[in-house]
């Protein structure tokens, strides 16, 4: 997911650069306050794990294999904050280091990974772990929180790359969103185990006192949230507003919109390349989407119940 | 054990090596910014930088090899974005655009982490005023990501020794087992790393 330099333009590139740093900087000035002296070699040596961890490959079919991106663990194990930070450096180290991301385009990266997939990932995980206050459920919910932070993340990186011009929705977010909700699947796996591991062998590092200002505070919750909900306007929902709704899809494969007369209101600059029946993709990875979010939260009951099974 | 295989030549001599960090870095980013600037009619201009790069390549006496397989390695992830630009009108202008434009810009990033150390790019961070938690963070990161793969090798190396045969299932298990116990680790580890920085008068 990472997106190399040369596919961004100039207002994607600005736009994604101001919302980064903007919650950077919000993340930074918040832990300085809140940072005891002794984590701050902690925040280090968790960004060197969450590097080391994202090294890691896992086989998949084929000759292929994968890894994680690690936000939500980071999110769960050191807090919001500390996790916007973590997955900052990581990506620095990355993109100067390894050449993987570009350096202009480090801001969408970060965006993408680092703040929207902790931030999101983050909240998710805290209300569901709220709704049900057991280990269980605390597994429950990193598993569904971590599948929705990666496909949120990829389906920020589809509408970046189609601002920028160089892909048009109709193809970029169905391939995007839906090898993502695959691949959301193994992330959500691979931390459950991981987070499982941790509470089998050391508890006391999952405790609150250990993290990082673990729960937002209200003045963090408006920021962080005024942040994602400019990325979510800015990056996704105009391409929402061009699907078509029910209606016109029905007009389209009855073909009945011919018979439709009068010239459009304004002319749409998109309009010669519309082919008709295009948009459906979309509209069929949306759907694709909610049924896949239904199974994934009921595969992650499954996934809780063998890692912590009854004890009689 | 050695982990320089990223930027193994950053630290050889040579007359790119000794120019100040800060030129460096702002040449790399100015160059690459005009390379995205500019629109795909000035081949003049994407010649003339490939040239300038490749000069660059050689003053600095790091192998051609090297740095050619550095960028074939990570050409496949600029292939496999821009494949999404050839399904629509004109793609393939598009396609052939954002090949050439990535190209020059991973290789100028290549070309600068060979010649400039990790540890100096940090101190013109510093420099340049990035807030000093941010550059701590980063510093104690780049120096544990070493140590903390050498931990990973040798949990791995100690785990071949002792199973025979492996199904997926089972490494995928292994694995996950590992990242938690590396995150174990490295919690522990950080605690003694900030007693010793407090024995040798940090803060």
């Amino acid at each position: 997911m990472h997106i190399p330099d040369g596919f961004l333009d100039t207002k994607t590139i600005v736009a994604t650069s101001i919302l980064s740093v903007s919650a950077l900087g919000i993340s930074l000035h918040r832990l300085k306050k809140q940072i005891l002296p002794h984590q701050i070699p902690l925040v280090g040596l968790a960004a060197a794990f969450v590097f080391v961890a994202q090294m890691l490959n896992f086989p998949v079919i084929g000759g292929t294999s994968g890894h994680i991106i690690g936000s939500v663990l980071a999110a769960v194990l050191l807090g919001p904050n500390a996790a916007i930070l973590i997955m900052t450096t990581v990506l620095v180290v990355q993109c100067f280091l390894f050449a993987d991301g570009g350096v202009l385009s480090l801001g969408a990266n970060i965006l993408n990974m680092g703040i929207i997939g902790t931030l999101v990932g983050y909240s998710i995980y805290r209300s569901l772990a709220r709704l049900i206050p057991t280990d269980r459920g605390r597994l429950v919910a990193i598993a569904f929180a971590s599948w929705c932070s990666t496909v949120l993340a990829s389906i920020f990186c589809a509408g970046e790359l189609v601002w920028s011009g160089i892909a048009s929705w109709q193809i970029a977010f169905p391939a995007m969103a839906n090898i993502h909700m695959l691949i959301g699947i193994g992330e959500a796996l691979i931390t459950t185990i991981v987070f499982t591991a941790i509470l089998k062998t050391k508890p006391e590092f999952l405790h609150q006192s250990f993290t990082v200002n673990l729960s937002l505070t209200s003045r963090e919750i408006i920021i962080y949230g005024a942040i994602v909900i400019m990325g979510l306007l800015i990056f996704v929902s105009p391409f929402i507003s061009e699907l078509p709704d029910g209606l016109e899809t029905v007009a389209h494969q009855i073909g009945f919109d011919r018979n439709a007369v009068g010239q459009p209101l304004f002319p749409s600059p998109l309009a010669d390349y519309q082919l008709p029946g295009m948009s459906i993709p979309a509209v069929a990875t949306i759907f694709v989407g909610f049924i896949g979010a239904v199974i994934v939260f009921g595969g992650s009951f499954l996934l809780a119940r063998f890692l912590i099974p009854n004890k009689k | 054990m050695r982990h320089d295989f990223i930027d193994r030549y950053s630290r050889i001599e040579s007359p790119v090596h000794q120019l100040s960090t800060g030129f460096k870095v702002s040449a790399a980013i100015i160059l690459i910014l005009c390379t995205i600037l500019l629109p795909i009619h000035s081949y003049g201009y994407f010649i003339l930088i490939s040239i300038c790069l490749i000069g660059v390549s050689i003053i600095s006496r790091i192998p051609a090899k090297y740095l050619l397989s550095r960028l074939i390695i990570l050409e496949p992830f600029v292939l496999g974005v821009s494949i999404l630009s050839l399904f629509q009108p004109k793609g393939e202008i598009i396609f052939v655009t954002i090949l050439v434009k990535s190209s020059i810009c991973l290789y100028t990033i290549i070309l600068l982490t060979n010649t400039t150390p990790f540890s100096k790019i940090l101190d013109w961070l510093k420099v340049i005023h990035i807030p000093s938690l941010f550059v701590t963070i980063l510093a104690l990161m780049y120096r544990y990501i070493f140590v903390l793969i050498d931990d990973a090798e040798r949990m791995e190396r100690a785990r071949a020794s002792r199973s025979f045969s492996t199904n997926k299932r089972q490494i995928w298990k292994i694995r996950a087992m590992m990242i938690g116990q590396i995150f174990i680790r490295s919690i522990e580890r950080a605690d003694r790393i900030y007693s010793a920085m407090r024995a040798r008068g940090w803060k």
